[in-house]
């Protein structure tokens, strides 16, 4: 489980987060929602040790995160950020195999070259899996990227709008792998997502921020609530439910 | 593939280090050249390891393929020593410069400038290396305007010593300091070259290295140190090499196409290798000893540098 | 502070200017008419407080043009590489034309200038990475391969010290004949006042300053020129001052901020007040002697440059 208790982090003399206090469950998906920022994707980076918070503690499963040796923790706990730039000439299989490096230390073994095949697989990027990465498509390098996060095996994956660069069919199918992955392993996800439709038909959880802090949480059902989202997003948002699934309308 | 290449690169350097060594042999001298020209060999062996290895790390941990630790600065400390040297002793300095008194003491120098850096701004917090470099810099610019107005007013015969400590000779290395540098050199080059998977892992980003367990600014700050040692020794050597580095480093990832370090190292060292071997023969066979090497390696490094700016300045 | 006490702080100054040196020149005897006295003023003393105006004067309002040109506050003739390329065009004017007259030698300094800027101003547009430390990271390195390449070219020819003595800004040997070339910047400093809101939108970017209706070339070139003809022209009378048009400007901006139209006759009047102080004080120093002005800028300028490189935050 992770346990964040009144984390806050200045940027200057400026508060991005504000005494921030939040569990994450595990076994599921929680979403992170908010309007620009409201210090989302701050809190991922400061849960996952990226950045180090100015007050508070971050608790991975009791454990204070900045206490654990790195190593360990790269094979509990993987982030992905927003803008993955990679200067280097890769080939998908090479940015893939980096995932394995908290186990192998940079000499792959069968099993994590096995594991490395596994994710490949997973996203679909089989075929591609010796181009070079300034030779793909946006879409299929957030791909590249997510496999990399896979072959990590960790039991919590922190992402950071993983739905950028995604065309609609890929959107649905990375929601979907995210899905079987909580499913099929019972791992745990955090997401920081800006379409709500999309966090309300994959999320259990629904974690929502504003000006650096948090605003509302529970479960989806109780956040995707005409009048929560008001208070989030100052904006009139009518919720209908389309086959089961609560579509938010806000045209 | 890559060892290929490695292989090739070494056959090259091996090729111009036999026809250093034998080149205009002539054998009732036999023994005494031989013995020289090992010498030299070594020297240069030193500088172009620990310059190649140095730049390689420095553009790692700085994530910037176009920059070259001779700019945090060191460069200008050692040439303002060396202005004062021959300000206060004049003509008596000779001996000085050749001691090995004083070969430790500018090690220390240049290392304590480094590491006074490093103290002012890692110990802030956060890593801001473009600001040490910058401040490097600066100060390397503060030390040159200071031994440009001590040279200005020098008597122009003793200017000669330290135009000739300015350039990075090989000619009359110091025998007695290249076994101390030889191990200083290499026990930090392996210390180095334990870290190369580590480094791999850093040149997919900081993000990516921490995320995946790797003690990213421990490693940026204790490789900054080891790399300030790295050059400060091979300066006190020979002398500064300002663009060497640059120029190998940056082949070497062009010739290899690759990120892995193991091979980049090498690579980088070799190439280091072949540049001041080739270097050294131009300046002896064809310009007779008229122009320092350093001048002619900084001269094409420089050349390089500007179309690496030029061409790949949309990849940085 | 009003610009009216500012001028006459630099007025007083620029008089103290005109009574200190080793020839001792008194009030009295130049109301008395004393030919001696007046002689030393008119051949040597004049001439210098003049150029020390001039120079103060222009390079700050280079370094402001640069400034607003590139919207980083840290680019400046010293930091873009400008002096550095004028030193090359300075060095080339008197290998290949050897008896060039000084217009020619300007003329050829100011080319080189203009192309190294126009080089460094076509790196940074295209440079990726557009971090305020980083750029004069990259213009101070692309500055010392320039000065590489001219050492390579002032070995060769036995102008080492020469060179060196460039490195220098030194108002000491200026006198009657031998400062008029300055005069060129002051039609040049005209021009710049009158373009001076131009500058600024210009710097906000080529897509910006179109939409506005600004001929976004057309005032970018001028800008260069008139910096690269300032600066080689500075360098050829006085030599290299460095920082110069860095500190003074940003001097300025904290106590004027950074509308263009308020800061430019401070960065004007205090650059010309700021070089006399350093000239004054490097006159009394040692006196007899002399500290060159290149040196108590470099020193003075590191310093606060230095300053405000770590204090960044609080204002830039």
């Amino acid at each position: 489980m992770i346990v964040a208790e009144k984390l806050s982090k200045f940027f200057g003399s400026k508060k991005v987060i504000q005494d921030v206090s939040v569990e994450v469950k595990r076994g599921a998906i929680t979403s992170f929602i908010g309007p620009n920022g409201a210090g989302k994707s701050t809190l991922l980076s400061m849960v996952s040790r990226l950045l180090k918070q100015d007050d508070g503690i971050v608790y991975l499963d009791g454990k204070d995160v900045h206490k654990q040796k790195s190593k360990d923790l790269a094979k509990t706990i993987a982030i992905l950020r927003q803008s993955n730039v990679v200067q280097m000439r890769l080939t998908v299989r090479e940015l893939v195999s980096f995932g394995r490096f908290p186990y192998s230390s940079g000499r792959l073994t069968a099993e994590d070259e096995q594991k490395v095949s596994e994710a490949i697989a997973y996203v679909n990027l089989e075929e591609l899996e010796d181009k070079y990465l300034n030779e793909l498509s946006g879409g299929q390098k957030q791909r590249a990227f997510i496999a990399m996060v896979l072959a990590q095996d960790t039991e919590y994956i922190l992402l950071d709008e993983p739905l950028n660069n995604l065309d609609m069919k890929h959107a649905v199918q990375m929601m979907k792998l995210l899905r079987k992955l909580v499913e099929d392993f019972g791992k745990t996800i955090l997401l920081v997502i800006h379409d709500i439709n999309f966090a309300s038909v994959y999320s259990d959880r629904i974690v929502a921020m504003k000006d650096g802090q948090i605003v509302a949480e529970g479960p989806t059902e109780d956040i995707i609530q005409s009048d929560v989202l008001k208070s989030i997003y100052d904006l009139d948002i009518d919720v209908h439910n389309i086959s089961c699934n609560r579509i938010c309308v806000y045209f | 593939m890559l060892k290929r290449k490695i292989i090739l690169l070494i056959l090259i350097a091996l090729g111009l280090a036999g026809l250093y060594l034998f080149i205009h042999m002539n054998l009732q001298a036999m023994e005494y050249l031989l013995r020289t020209r090992l010498e030299k060999i070594l020297a240069m062996f030193l500088c172009a390891v620990s310059i190649g290895v140095s730049t390689v790390v420095f553009q790692t941990i700085t994530q910037n393929r176009i920059l070259t630790p001779s700019i945090m600065g060191l460069d200008s400390v050692y040439m303002f020593i060396q202005t004062i040297v021959v300000f206060l002793f004049g003509s008596g300095t000779f001996v000085i410069l050749q001691s090995d008194a004083y070969f430790f003491v500018t090690i220390l120098l240049m290392v304590g400038f480094a590491f006074g850096l490093y103290q002012l701004l890692f110990r802030r917090g956060e890593n801001k290396l473009f600001l040490l470099l910058l401040v490097g810099l600066v100060l390397g610019t503060f030390f040159s305007s200071l031994s440009s107005f001590m040279q200005m007013i020098i008597d122009p015969n003793e200017f000669l010593l330290i135009q000739d400590s300015m350039f990075a000779s090989f000619t009359d290395v110091n025998t007695d300091l290249l076994l101390v540098s030889a191990v200083i050199i290499i026990a930090l080059c392996i210390y180095i070259f334990r870290y190369r998977h580590y480094f791999d892992v850093m040149s997919i980003g900081r993000d990516h290295a921490v995320n995946l367990g790797v003690p990213y600014e421990k490693i940026v700050k204790r490789m900054f140190l080891v790399i300030a040692v790295l050059v400060a020794v091979s300066t006190a050597l020979v002398g500064p090499i300002t663009f060497l580095g640059l120029l190998t480093a940056n082949l070497a990832r062009e010739f290899l196409q690759t990120f892995r370090h193991t091979y980049l190292l090498i690579a980088a060292s070799l190439l280091s290798v072949i540049a001041l071997l080739g270097g050294q023969l131009i300046v002896e066979r064809i310009f007779s000893f008229s122009t320092p090497i350093s001048v002619i390696i900084n001269f094409v490094g420089g050349i390089y540098f500007i179309y690496l700016l030029v061409k790949e300045s949309k990849k940085i | 502070m009003k610009l009216i006490y500012l001028l006459i702080i630099t007025v007083l100054l620029a008089v103290c200017s005109l009574f200190v040196g080793v020839e001792n020149v008194s009030f009295s005897a130049l109301w008395n008419l004393d030919e001696e006295a007046w002689n030393i003023v008119l051949i040597s003393r004049l001439p210098r407080m003049l150029s020390i105006v001039m120079a103060g004067t222009s390079l700050g309002i280079c370094g402001l043009i640069m400034q607003q040109l590139t919207q980083n506050k840290f680019v400046s003739p010293t930091t873009a590489g400008t002096m550095d390329w004028a030193r090359l065009g300075i060095l080339v004017s008197l290998l290949v034309f050897t008896d060039a007259s000084p217009i020619w030698k300007m003329c050829i300094a100011a080319a080189f200038a203009l192309f190294g800027t126009l080089l460094f101003m076509g790196i940074l547009q295209r440079l990726k990475q557009k971090d305020t430390i980083f750029i004069p990271l990259v213009g101070i390195m692309l500055g010392n391969v320039v000065s590489s390449i001219a050492t390579f070219f002032a070995l060769k020819f036995d102008l080492v010290q020469n060179m060196s003595s460039w490195l220098q800004g030194d108002f000491s040997l200026i006198m009657e004949g031998r400062y008029e070339l300055l005069y060129i910047s002051v039609p040049l400093l005209i021009i710049a006042f009158l373009f001076a809101n131009m500058f600024t939108v210009a710097g906000m970017g080529e897509d910006f300053a179109t939409n506005l209706g600004l001929p976004y070339k057309y005032v970018v070139n001028v800008g260069l020129i008139i910096v690269a003809i300032i600066t080689a022209v500075v360098i050829l009378t006085v030599g290299v001052i460095p920082f110069l048009g860095l500190i003074v400007p940003n001097i300025v901006s904290i106590y004027r901020g950074d509308n263009l139209k308020n800061s430019i006759w401070h960065t004007a009047v205090l650059g010309a007040s700021f070089l006399l102080v350093c000239d004054i004080a490097g006159r009394l120093i040692i006196y007899p002697y002399e500290i060159s002005v290149g040196l108590m800028v470099g020193v003075i300028g590191t310093g606060i440059f230095l300053y405000m490189l770590l204090r960044r935050k609080a204002y830039a």
